[in-house]
Protein backbone atom coordinates (compact mmCIF):
# COMPACT_ATOMS: atom_id res chain seq x y z
CA UNK A 1 0.00 0.00 0.00
CA UNK A 2 1.71 3.16 -1.46
CA UNK A 3 0.99 6.16 0.90
CA UNK A 4 1.78 9.86 -0.86
CA UNK A 5 2.97 13.09 1.15
CA UNK A 6 3.95 16.37 -0.31
CA UNK A 7 7.63 15.36 -1.07
CA UNK A 8 7.81 11.32 0.01
CA UNK A 9 6.29 8.16 -1.80
CA UNK A 10 6.22 5.79 1.65
CA UNK A 11 5.69 2.07 0.71
CA UNK A 12 6.10 -1.31 2.86
CA UNK A 13 8.46 -4.08 1.64
CA UNK A 14 8.10 -6.56 4.63
CA UNK A 15 9.99 -5.02 7.63
CA UNK A 16 11.64 -2.21 5.67
CA UNK A 17 10.00 0.88 4.67
CA UNK A 18 10.76 2.35 1.40
CA UNK A 19 10.33 5.90 0.41
CA UNK A 20 11.37 7.39 -2.67
CA UNK A 21 12.26 10.90 -2.23
CA UNK A 22 10.22 12.17 -5.28
CA UNK A 23 11.33 16.30 -5.94
CA UNK A 24 13.89 16.34 -8.60
CA UNK A 25 15.77 19.19 -6.73
CA UNK A 26 16.24 19.04 -3.24
CA UNK A 27 17.44 22.39 -2.61
CA UNK A 28 15.10 25.26 -0.89
CA UNK A 29 15.07 25.53 3.12
CA UNK A 30 11.51 24.71 3.67
CA UNK A 31 11.26 21.60 1.73
CA UNK A 32 13.98 20.44 3.02
CA UNK A 33 12.78 21.19 6.16
CA UNK A 34 9.52 19.65 5.71
CA UNK A 35 11.72 16.41 4.41
CA UNK A 36 13.14 16.04 7.14
CA UNK A 37 10.32 16.48 9.10
CA UNK A 38 8.37 13.61 7.21
CA UNK A 39 11.47 11.35 7.42
CA UNK A 40 12.32 11.99 10.94
CA UNK A 41 8.34 10.61 11.63
CA UNK A 42 8.45 7.56 10.05
CA UNK A 43 11.69 6.44 12.24
CA UNK A 44 9.88 7.73 15.44
CA UNK A 45 6.73 5.95 14.35
CA UNK A 46 8.84 2.42 14.17
CA UNK A 47 10.41 0.58 17.28
CA UNK A 48 13.67 -0.18 15.00
CA UNK A 49 13.27 1.15 12.05
CA UNK A 50 14.45 0.02 8.46
CA UNK A 51 14.48 2.32 6.05
CA UNK A 52 15.53 2.17 2.63
CA UNK A 53 15.68 5.83 0.74
CA UNK A 54 15.13 5.62 -3.12
CA UNK A 55 17.13 8.85 -4.31
CA UNK A 56 16.02 7.93 -8.13
CA UNK A 57 14.21 10.95 -9.08
CA UNK A 58 17.07 13.37 -7.13
CA UNK A 59 19.10 15.30 -9.64
CA UNK A 60 19.81 18.03 -7.40
CA UNK A 61 20.92 18.46 -4.01
CA UNK A 62 22.50 20.74 -0.81
CA UNK A 63 24.28 20.58 1.95
CA UNK A 64 21.37 21.37 4.18
CA UNK A 65 20.04 18.27 2.78
CA UNK A 66 23.16 16.49 3.63
CA UNK A 67 22.06 17.58 6.98
CA UNK A 68 19.30 15.54 7.44
CA UNK A 69 20.12 12.59 6.33
CA UNK A 70 22.86 12.81 8.41
CA UNK A 71 20.26 13.57 11.23
CA UNK A 72 18.17 10.93 10.77
CA UNK A 73 20.94 8.28 10.52
CA UNK A 74 21.49 9.07 13.73
CA UNK A 75 17.75 9.01 14.84
CA UNK A 76 17.46 5.56 13.61
CA UNK A 77 20.24 3.96 14.81
CA UNK A 78 19.70 5.55 17.94
CA UNK A 79 16.79 3.34 17.56
CA UNK A 80 18.84 0.51 16.66
CA UNK A 81 17.44 0.31 13.79
CA UNK A 82 19.27 0.54 9.50
CA UNK A 83 19.38 2.99 7.12
CA UNK A 84 20.40 2.48 3.76
CA UNK A 85 20.51 5.08 0.38
CA UNK A 86 20.01 3.98 -3.13
CA UNK A 87 19.46 4.75 -6.84
CA UNK A 88 21.65 7.60 -6.65
CA UNK A 89 22.79 9.33 -9.32
CA UNK A 90 26.18 10.02 -10.50
CA UNK A 91 26.40 13.26 -9.65
CA UNK A 92 24.32 13.37 -6.81
CA UNK A 93 26.71 10.41 -5.42
CA UNK A 94 29.73 12.77 -6.26
CA UNK A 95 28.39 15.11 -3.42
CA UNK A 96 28.45 12.00 -1.14
CA UNK A 97 32.08 11.04 -2.07
CA UNK A 98 32.93 15.07 -1.81
CA UNK A 99 32.42 15.36 1.84
CA UNK A 100 33.55 11.54 2.94
CA UNK A 101 29.17 10.81 3.26
CA UNK A 102 29.27 7.81 1.38
CA UNK A 103 31.40 6.75 3.97
CA UNK A 104 28.89 6.90 6.86
CA UNK A 105 25.59 6.08 4.93
CA UNK A 106 25.16 2.42 3.54
CA UNK A 107 24.58 2.92 -0.20
CA UNK A 108 23.04 0.17 -2.56
CA UNK A 109 22.55 0.29 -6.29
CA UNK A 110 18.88 -0.20 -6.64
CA UNK A 111 15.83 -0.56 -4.69
CA UNK A 112 16.15 -4.88 -4.55
CA UNK A 113 19.71 -4.47 -3.04
CA UNK A 114 19.01 -1.95 -0.41
CA UNK A 115 15.75 -4.15 0.60
CA UNK A 116 18.07 -7.31 0.59
CA UNK A 117 20.76 -5.14 2.68
CA UNK A 118 17.95 -4.69 5.49
CA UNK A 119 17.17 -7.97 5.76
CA UNK B 1 20.88 42.95 -8.68
CA UNK B 2 19.31 43.20 -4.90
CA UNK B 3 17.42 40.61 -3.40
CA UNK B 4 15.21 40.68 -0.03
CA UNK B 5 16.68 37.93 2.60
CA UNK B 6 14.00 35.58 0.82
CA UNK B 7 14.53 31.95 -0.58
CA UNK B 8 12.11 32.94 -3.35
CA UNK B 9 14.15 35.37 -4.22
CA UNK B 10 17.39 33.34 -4.29
CA UNK B 11 15.60 30.96 -6.33
CA UNK B 12 14.48 33.85 -9.15
CA UNK B 13 18.24 34.68 -9.01
CA UNK B 14 19.32 31.45 -9.34
CA UNK B 15 16.87 30.38 -11.96
CA UNK B 16 18.32 33.41 -14.17
CA UNK B 17 21.96 33.07 -14.09
CA UNK B 18 21.18 29.60 -15.15
CA UNK B 19 18.60 30.36 -18.03
CA UNK B 20 21.89 32.23 -18.93
CA UNK B 21 24.54 29.28 -18.83
CA UNK B 22 22.54 26.91 -20.71
CA UNK B 23 22.25 29.64 -23.22
CA UNK B 24 26.37 29.53 -23.48
CA UNK B 25 26.03 25.83 -23.82
CA UNK B 26 27.80 25.23 -20.44
CA UNK B 27 27.95 21.50 -20.14
CA UNK B 28 25.40 19.45 -17.92
CA UNK B 29 28.41 18.80 -15.44
CA UNK B 30 29.08 22.27 -15.02
CA UNK B 31 25.57 23.72 -14.78
CA UNK B 32 25.22 21.47 -11.71
CA UNK B 33 28.49 22.62 -10.48
CA UNK B 34 26.77 26.20 -10.63
CA UNK B 35 23.27 25.85 -9.66
CA UNK B 36 24.99 23.89 -5.95
CA UNK B 37 27.31 26.94 -5.87
CA UNK B 38 24.74 29.62 -5.72
CA UNK B 39 22.60 27.74 -3.88
CA UNK B 40 24.84 27.32 -1.41
CA UNK B 41 26.00 30.88 -1.52
CA UNK B 42 22.71 32.27 -1.35
CA UNK B 43 21.82 30.29 1.40
CA UNK B 44 25.01 31.53 3.70
CA UNK B 45 24.27 34.99 2.70
CA UNK B 46 20.47 34.47 4.13
CA UNK B 47 20.15 32.09 6.81
CA UNK B 48 24.30 32.99 8.01
CA UNK B 49 25.19 36.37 7.23
CA UNK B 50 21.46 38.33 7.28
CA UNK B 51 19.78 35.94 9.69
CA UNK B 52 16.74 36.18 7.41
CA UNK B 53 16.17 39.93 8.39
CA UNK B 54 13.52 41.18 6.25
CA UNK B 55 15.41 44.46 6.38
CA UNK B 56 18.40 43.14 5.07
CA UNK B 57 19.05 42.49 1.63
CA UNK B 58 21.46 40.53 -0.47
CA UNK B 59 23.57 41.81 -3.88
CA UNK B 60 24.14 39.55 -6.67
CA UNK B 61 26.12 40.10 -9.13
CA UNK B 62 27.14 38.05 -12.26
CA UNK B 63 28.98 37.80 -15.27
CA UNK B 64 27.98 34.99 -17.67
CA UNK B 65 30.14 34.93 -21.15
CA UNK B 66 31.50 31.50 -23.27
CA UNK B 67 34.45 31.74 -21.24
CA UNK B 68 33.45 31.44 -17.48
CA UNK B 69 30.90 32.34 -15.03
CA UNK B 70 31.02 35.35 -11.98
CA UNK B 71 28.93 35.37 -9.22
CA UNK B 72 29.34 37.51 -6.25
CA UNK B 73 27.27 37.26 -3.46
CA UNK B 74 27.34 39.88 -1.29
CA UNK B 75 24.88 40.19 2.24
CA UNK B 76 24.50 42.69 5.03
CA UNK B 77 25.44 40.36 7.92
CA UNK B 78 29.15 41.04 9.69
CA UNK B 79 31.23 38.51 7.99
CA UNK B 80 33.11 35.53 8.93
CA UNK B 81 36.44 33.86 8.40
CA UNK B 82 36.24 30.91 6.40
CA UNK B 83 39.54 29.87 7.57
CA UNK B 84 38.12 29.19 10.42
CA UNK B 85 34.85 26.72 9.50
CA UNK B 86 36.07 23.64 10.87
CA UNK B 87 37.26 20.92 7.50
CA UNK B 88 33.38 18.94 7.51
CA UNK B 89 35.54 15.87 6.43
CA UNK B 90 37.45 15.37 9.04
CA UNK B 91 36.76 12.63 11.04
CA UNK B 92 35.47 14.24 14.03
CA UNK B 93 33.29 16.84 11.68
CA UNK B 94 31.94 13.94 9.52
CA UNK B 95 28.95 13.06 11.40
CA UNK B 96 27.73 17.09 12.30
CA UNK B 97 24.56 18.38 10.30
CA UNK B 98 25.86 21.47 8.70
CA UNK B 99 29.34 22.86 7.61
CA UNK B 100 29.44 21.65 4.07
CA UNK B 101 28.16 24.56 1.99
CA UNK B 102 31.25 26.49 1.41
CA UNK B 103 33.37 23.40 1.20
CA UNK B 104 31.00 21.96 -1.85
CA UNK B 105 31.06 25.59 -2.70
CA UNK B 106 35.11 25.14 -3.39
CA UNK B 107 34.91 21.39 -4.80
CA UNK B 108 32.58 22.54 -7.71
CA UNK B 109 33.73 25.83 -8.61
CA UNK B 110 37.18 26.74 -10.25
CA UNK B 111 38.12 29.58 -7.68
CA UNK B 112 36.40 31.07 -4.81
CA UNK B 113 37.27 34.48 -2.84
CA UNK B 114 35.72 36.20 0.18
CA UNK B 115 36.71 39.71 0.59
CA UNK B 116 38.38 40.64 3.96
CA UNK B 117 35.31 41.04 5.94
CA UNK B 118 34.03 37.41 5.00
CA UNK B 119 30.33 39.11 3.87
CA UNK B 120 31.11 38.70 0.05
CA UNK B 121 32.26 35.81 -2.00
CA UNK B 122 32.68 35.47 -5.42
CA UNK B 123 33.42 32.27 -7.66
CA UNK B 124 34.38 31.96 -10.96
CA UNK B 125 33.17 28.27 -12.91
CA UNK B 126 35.08 28.31 -16.25
CA UNK B 127 33.80 26.82 -19.28
CA UNK B 128 35.27 23.40 -20.10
Amino acid sequence: MSQPTPHLKVANDGQVTVVELTPKKILDEMSIMQIGQQLYALAAGSASPRMALDFTNVAHMSSSALGVLITLHKRVREKGGRMVLCNIQPAIYEIFAITRLNEIFSIQANRQEAILALQ
Amino acid sequence: MVIASDLEAARQVENTILDEVERYGYSDASAFSIRLAIEEGLNNAIKHGNGYDPNKTVQVAFAVTPQQVVISITDEGPGFDPARVPDPTCDENLEKPCGRGIMLMRAYMDEIHYNPCGNQVRMVKKNS
